[in-house]
């Protein structure tokens, strides 16, 4: 490995021989790196379950934001046409929340996707390579003297190492995603169970950290404009209501 | 020369090829060094498609100790100033 340089080739380094120091006796290295190989598949196999975990907690929210936004939608709509414009402006508030939400989401789970799917390229590549150390090995028992053929087995037990020390950091940086994505997910479930995307019916006058949420999602003007859409859409169909709301302003101050 | 680019196994590299990626790897550091974002990621994603593409991939079954280790594809340059320094992943 002379022409090896850079950080990654200095963690694969001390990653293959600490893998490979652990034998004491050098007559058990062999027996010991396939014992190893074969925990580090299970690992990979481990990994690859808890993506596939954390893959489906999120489509089980995308799909619960999804009834939350057609939901919302329909509230708006009769809240409007109840004549109740602030409700109709909270839910629609909700329902881009909801929206925003259902996106990033979308995007986390097309990303984990892409995960699983190279773990279980570099799970099959390194089951492959596992499997041809053993076949390996025995040719190399059968063929060579003792001492030559621990020096062979070294060689291949290296390079299966480089291989398992290359999935193990691949895995690494699919559990910090995954990880990340955990965090997420929880700070979707706290909006839900604050009522965010449910409860029209709690609104009341002292709205707080949802408030602040929309706030800082800047969904105002999207709102804004929806309400206009909205009321367009209604105001076609029932003409008589802004007739009533302009009948308000015609009082006399006494 | 054989060279693993992490996540993606293992190519052989003829020595026309490998002087082409000892380039891109050289431009990568200098890149790096000029703190050059753009750059960075023309130059490492060419030399990565390099490898890629005129490499020979090494078959799941054969056992290989490489002689270069590339960073993944996914790489910030950030993550990148540890890896490309000095000489690069390649010596020259």
């Amino acid at each position: 490995m002379a022409g090896m340089s850079g950080r990654m080739s200095t963690v694969i380094k001390a990653k293959i021989s600490k893998l490979l120091d652990k034998a004491e006796d050098p007559a058990e290295t062999l027996d010991y790196s396939y014992q190893k190989q074969l925990e580090s598949l299970q690992n990979v196999k481990k990994g690859i379950a808890d993506v596939v975990t954390a893959k489906k907690r999120l489509g089980m929210q995308a799909q619960k934001l999804e009834q939350s936004v057609v939901k919302l939608d329909t509230q708006a709509r009769q809240a409007l046409a109840a004549g109740n414009e602030d409700l109709a402006r909270t839910a629609l508030e909700r329902k881009q929340l909801a929206q925003t939400e259902l996106q990033s989401l979308d995007q986390q789970v097309a990303e984990l996707q892409s995960q699983q799917d190279k773990l279980t390229e570099s799970e099959k590549r390194l089951r492959t390579k596992i499997e041809s150390f053993r076949t390996k090995k025995e040719v190399i028992k059968a063929q060579y003297s003792a001492a030559e053929a621990q020096v062979r087995i070294s060689e291949a037990a290296t390079g299966v190492g480089e291989e398992m020390a290359d999935v193990g950091l691949a895995m690494q940086r699919a559990v910090d995603k995954t990880e990340d994505m955990r965090a997420r997910a929880d700070a979707v479930e706290e909006l839900e169970a604050a009522g965010t995307f449910e409860d029209l019916t709690q609104l009341g006058s002292g709205q707080d950290d949802i408030d602040r949420e929309l706030a800082a999602l800047g969904t105002g003007g999207m709102v804004d404009d929806e309400l206009s859409k909205l009321k367009a859409e209604l105001g076609e169909s029932s003409a008589p209501a802004p007739a009533e709301l302009e009948s308000g302003e015609g009082e006399a101050k006494p | 020369m054989i060279v693993r680019i992490m996540g993606e196994g293992q190519y052989r590299l003829a020595d026309d090829v490998r002087e082409r990626v000892n380039g891109l790897d050289n431009a990568v550091v200098a890149a790096v060094e000029a703190n050059d974002e753009d750059a960075f990621h023309a130059s490492f994603e060419e030399m990565l498609d390099v490898i890629r593409t005129e490499g020979e991939h090494l078959g799941d079954e054969e056992i290989e100790t490489s002689d270069v280790i590339v960073p993944p594809a996914d790489t910030s340059m950030a993550e990148a100033t540890a890896d490309f320094s000095g000489d690069g992943l390649i010596p020259g």
